[in-house]
C-alpha cells in the first residue's frame, strides 16, 4: 500500500503543519498514525490517548477539518487520496501540538451544575426508576457521553461566545434535570438559563453531527429550553 | 484555532445558511414591498402602472425566486419550531428533507402557474 502523507500541527496557538510519511496499514486508525509519528519520526510530538477503544475520551483531534475521536476513526474512512491533516481540537487553548487545555470545557460542566445532588444516604433504600419511564428514557438518550470535547470543538456558538456552556455541559445538565432522584433541579435550570446557556444554541446541529457516541446534545438543549420556559412560567425559577 | 467549511459541511448547517440568507434577503425586499404598496397613496393610476410593470416575464420570473425564499424561510422556521418544541431524535434529517421539499414545491407551483 502507498504511504500516507500526514500533516500534523506543531506548536501552540502559533505554529504550523509539519509533514510526515507514514506506512499505510490495514485497519489503521488515525491514532495509530499519530503514535507511529511519535515513536518512529519525532518523539517530541505531544498528543493524548489512554484506552484506545473509545471509552476514555482523551484522544479527540481535528482530522481533515472535522473533530473526531482518533482511536476509532479508521484511516480508510477519512484519508482522501492518502492524505491526513491532523490538528488539535478547536475552541480550546492549545498547550502543545495536538494537546489542548481542557480546563474551560470541564469548568463549564461545573457551571452548568453537572454534579448530581441527592437527598438520600447509603442507609436508605435504592430509588426505583422504571426503565420505561419518560424521564429515564431521556436520561438514557444522553448519558453515554465520554467527555471527549468533540461537540465543544465543532460548535460555532462556542467560537462566537466564549462563555457559552457548550453542548456537552448542557447535555449533562439535561440528563440530571431528568434524574428523578436529583434535588437541585431549580438551581440547575437557573444555571443553564442565562445568555451563555441553552437559549444561545442556534440549532446548527454541529454537535449532533459529530458526536462519536451518536448522542444529540441539540435534543437535550431543546429539552432544557422547554424546561426553563415551563419553570419560569410556573414560578419555579 | 477555528473551524472551517469542512467542519460545517453537513445538511443541518446548510439548512441554517438557507434560513439565515433567505431571512436577510426577505428583509432587504421588504422596503421595496412597502414602497410598492405606497404607490396606492398616489392614486389608483400609479399603483396600476406599477402592477403592469410587474407583469413583465423577467419580473415574474424574479417573483418565483421571492416565493422560493418565502417558502424556504417558512419551512425552515417550522422545522426549527418542531426541533425546539417536539421530542425528537432520529427524524431531524427527515424533517429537513420535508422542509426543502415543501419549499421547492411552492416555488415550482408558482412557476407553473406563470407558464
Amino acid at each position: 500500500m502507498e504511504n500516507l502523507k500526514v500533516r500534523i500541527w506543531r506548536g501552540a496557538e502559533e505554529g504550523g503543519f509539519q509533514e510526515f510519511e507514514v506506512p499505510r496499514q490495514e485497519s489503521q486508525t488515525v491514532l495509530d498514525v499519530v503514535t507511529y509519528v511519535q515513536r518512529k519520526c519525532d518523539p517530541t510530538l505531544a498528543y493524548r490517548f489512554a484506552c484506545r477503544v473509545g471509552v476514555c475520551g482523551s484522544c479527540a483531534m481535528t482530522v481533515n477539518g472535522q473533530s473526531r475521536w482518533t482511536c476509532r476513526t479508521h484511516v480508510s474512512k477519512v484519508a482522501a487520496d492518502n492524505r491526513l491533516e491532523i490538528a488539535p481540537l478547536r475552541n480550546l487553548p492549545v498547550v502543545k501540538d495536538l494537546v489542548t487545555d481542557m480546563r474551560e470545557f470541564f469548568d463549564k460542566w461545573a457551571r452548568a451544575r453537572g454534579r448530581f445532588t441527592g437527598s438520600k444516604t447509603r442507609k436508605d433504600e435504592f430509588e426505583r426508576v422504571s426503565p420505561e419511564s419518560k424521564e429515564r428514557k431521556r436520561v438514557d438518550a444522553g448519558i453515554e457521553c465520554i467527555g471527549c470535547g468533540v461537540c465543544y470543538s465543532a460548535c460555532d456558538v462556542v467560537t462566537w461566545n466564549k462563555d457559552y456552556l457548550g453542548p456537552a455541559a448542557l447535555n449533562r445538565a439535561w440528563t440530571l434535570v431528568n434524574d428523578v432522584r436529583d434535588t437541585a433541579r431549580a438551581e440547575r435550570l437557573a444555571a443553564v438559563a442565562g445568555d451563555a446557556g441553552c437559549h444561545a444554541c442556534h440549532t446548527h446541529l454541529n454537535c449532533t453531527e459529530r458526536c462519536p457516541k451518536g448522542l444529540s446534545p441539540t435534543a437535550g438543549i431543546a429539552g432544557l429550553k422547554r424546561a426553563v420556559l415551563a419553570a419560569t412560567l410556573s414560578g419555579e425559577i | 484555532m477555528k473551524n472551517d467549511f469542512r467542519s460545517r459541511n453537513h445538511p443541518a448547517y446548510w439548512a441554517f445558511i438557507v434560513h439565515r440568507l433567505s431571512g436577510v434577503l426577505l428583509a432587504l425586499f421588504l422596503p421595496l414591498h412597502f414602497w410598492a404598496l405606497g404607490q396606492a397613496l398616489q392614486g389608483a393610476a400609479a399603483l396600476d402602472g406599477f402592477l403592469r410593470w410587474t407583469e413583465q416575464p423577467l419580473v415574474k420570473f424574479a417573483e418565483t425566486g421571492l416565493v422560493l425564499l418565502l417558502a424556504a424561510h417558512m419551512a425552515g422556521g417550522l422545522r426549527l419550531l418542531a426541533l425546539e418544541f417536539l421530542e425528537w431524535r432520529e427524524w431531524q434529517k427527515t424533517l429537513l428533507a420535508i422542509a426543502a421539499g415543501v419549499s421547492l414545491v411552492a416555488g415550482l407551483a408558482f412557476l407553473l402557474n406563470l407558464v
